[in-house]
């Protein structure tokens, strides 16, 4: 009976649904870039990493988060 | 007997592991902290002795400390070896020429496109960010060792020092008071001026916390979800779960190692560019 856990649990759902989505929404733009320039593909590779790199970043915080909360209870 | 007593010390790992993971997942935490003891877990165990206190202050070293030791201790002697070599001849051997990609990659693609003029004097304090988070990374995934990159101590430690370089350099390019003028981006109203310098003294704090978060949490999440994968099969308790938990785990670990080169990576880059956003406040 405990609602530390579940809302530990519920956070890290929506913590992946909020990183999924920001990430989805940045590899389709990156595909869409590669589509229409081919040459490109590289610089876009790069940018594609870093950008998700910090997306994830913030997921992360939000998964410490739950894991602390998680630990506590 | 030999082949009795390699049977007994497996059955011992499993029983110890199907007792301690049947109802809760403690021994996954055991295998992420930091403790006072190096487990080669089938063969021997080192405990670390305790040192004398300091001033009331404990300090022995724990895991993750030893293994820090052994990776700056690894750094030091390897690129020693490589810088000497240039005192010989001009050309690189083979062993300087691997390490000179990553070198002359953190030098152009890090420091000079971020930075920009005066970018030299940085280089070295980027150069030994980077490798020493590179081999940290990749050493928490040999086996029997552990990740220093997921303490928080540790990276807390890194941003802290990034932020103290960031502002020494900001503060010694453009002075004291003109450094925190700097900060105020040009053309704000003036009614939403204290707000703007609330914000951005704010930003200044909490990007070096972003930046320790972020290493740290990726490190433990990548880790966690490796002893977990494993575990189901115990958690299961039968064998055939293995097939499908370890062909996981094995894309778990691939993508591990591609983590580790890009957290280190985005660590160097992101104290590059707040150091380039302090000095040429321009931009």
């Amino acid at each position: 009976m405990d609602l530390a856990w579940l809302g530990a649990g519920l956070g890290a759902g929506l913590v992946v649904i909020g990183g999924g989505l920001g990430i989805g929404k940045l590899a389709s733009s990156a595909m869409e870039a590669i589509g229409r320039q081919p040459e490109a593909t590289d610089q876009i590779r790069t940018a594609m990493i870093i950008a998700a790199a910090l997306i994830e970043g913030i997921a992360f915080f939000g998964l410490v988060i739950c894991i602390l909360l998680e630990l506590k209870a | 007997m030999q082949e009795n007593t390699t049977v007994e010390s497996f059955k011992t790992v499993i029983d110890t592991l199907q007792q301690s993971s049947g109802d809760d997942s403690s021994w996954i935490l055991h295998h992420i902290m930091d403790g006072r003891e190096l487990d080669f877990e089938p063969f021997f165990t080192i405990h670390i002795p305790q040192f004398p206190l300091i001033f009331g202050i404990d300090i022995t070293p724990t895991k993750h400390i030893v293994f820090m030791w052994l990776v700056a201790l690894l750094v030091l002697i390897l690129f020693t070896i490589i810088a000497r070599q240039y005192n010989k001849s001009l050309i690189p051997n083979r062993l300087a020429n691997l390490f000179e990609v990553l070198i002359l990659f953190v030098r152009d693609d890090i420091a000079k496109s971020t930075i920009g003029k005066g970018y030299e004097k940085f280089v070295p304090y980027l150069l030994t960010l980077f490798f020493f988070l590179l081999f940290g990374n990749f050493f928490g995934l040999l086996p029997w060792s552990a990740t220093f990159t997921s303490n928080i101590g540790m990276t807390a430690t890194l941003a802290i020092c990034s932020f103290f370089i960031t502002q020494f350099s900001g503060i010694r390019s453009n002075g004291f008071i003109g450094y925190f003028k700097g900060l105020m981006p040009p053309g704000i109203p003036i009614l939403l001026s204290p707000l703007m310098v609330l914000v951005e003294l704010l930003g200044l704090f909490t990007k070096p916390f972003a930046l320790a978060i972020r290493l740290f949490a990726n490190m433990i999440a990548g880790h966690t979800v490796i002893l977990g994968m494993i575990g189901l099969i115990f958690f299961m308790g039968t064998i055939l779960v293995a097939p499908v938990s370890i062909i996981f785990v094995l894309f778990i670990y691939l993508l591990e190692i591609l983590v580790a080169l890009i957290q280190a990576y985005i660590f160097t880059i992101l104290t590059s560019l707040f150091i380039g956003m302090a000095v040429h406040q321009e931009h």
